[in-house]
């Protein structure tokens, strides 16, 4: 076994008994946080497969800004400092039967597939990958259309938040 | 080397863990964890098929970060709701809100 893969083994753990945490625990601060870990194990992961990249974003924008935002919603949202009451609904043994049949089907699936012992090609000396993902989201023989419908969705759902959210009194 | 097979499956359990959080918690708020950990999710997968596929293509790595503006802008929009609720109703907790079930 390889160290790449010791710590592929001790993050993937890691982050699936975090994500657990999550969708679990009844305080959902704790639960925000918990959500903080994990994505710190999924930005790991992506370092992992050369994106270097993607993890500093996935850092940048899903731990300093969405999960800072969970955390104020949760704050914004209750009456007493202790979340009270089940953390789970009535109904949650169906829920989570049907995340087991999910994960099973997609694992049966994925194991019928030829390629999924697939092994990485080695990077081409000279590739760099940040060049390359700049061009292609700005070259119109890129992504820039689909990059500027995202920015122009981006705004319009900022703007729609502050109208909802924003108190006529 | 580490195969492709334990990233899908990593990526399977997440999503998983993440389709299980939105059914089965009762909070609002709670709900919103959970998507975005299938988000998550779908992410690795699309950054994995990125770097065992062809790597000169960026399409991957492109459709991920198109991922996660839509992910910051569902919650932004999601909490935006969550918090226009509690003022009118006094409460986050989803099966309360049953205005709409007859």
């Amino acid at each position: 076994m390889t160290g790449e893969q010791v710590i592929f083994l001790i993050v993937g753990a890691v982050t699936l008994i975090a994500a657990l945490m999550v969708v679990t625990v009844r305080d959902l601060v704790h639960a925000a946080l918990w959500l903080v870990a994990t994505l710190f194990g999924v930005a790991i992961i992506y370092t992992l497969l050369n994106a270097g990249f993607l993890a500093v974003v996935q850092v940048v924008v899903y731990i300093g800004a969405i999960a800072i935002l969970f955390i104020f919603a949760v704050m914004l949202t209750r009456r007493q400092a202790a979340d009270t009451g089940a953390a789970l609904n009535k109904n949650w043994w169906a829920g989570a039967l049907l995340a087991v049949l999910t994960f099973t089907g997609l694992f049966f699936m994925l194991q019928s597939w030829s390629g999924f012992q697939k092994q990485a090609a080695a990077i081409p000396s000279g590739f760099d990958a940040i060049n390359q993902l700049g061009d292609a989201l700005t070259s119109p023989a890129g992504f820039v259309l689909p990059f500027e419908v995202a920015s122009v969705l981006l705004l319009a759902a900022l703007v729609g938040a502050v109208y909802l959210a924003f108190n006529k009194k | 080397m580490i195969p492709l097979s334990w990233f899908l499956i990593l990526a399977a359990g997440l999503f998983s863990i993440g389709l299980f959080g939105v059914l089965a918690r009762r909070n609002a708020v709670a709900i919103l964890l959970g998507v975005e950990l299938m988000l998550n999710a779908v992410n690795i997968n699309l950054v994995a098929f990125w770097r065992y596929g062809d790597i000169l293509l960026m399409t991957g790595q492109v459709f991920a970060i198109i991922v996660f503006a839509v992910a910051a802008a569902e919650v932004a929009v999601g909490l935006a709701l969550v918090i226009s609720v509690y003022r009118r109703r006094s409460t986050v907790v989803a099966e309360e809100l049953d205005l709409l079930k007859w």
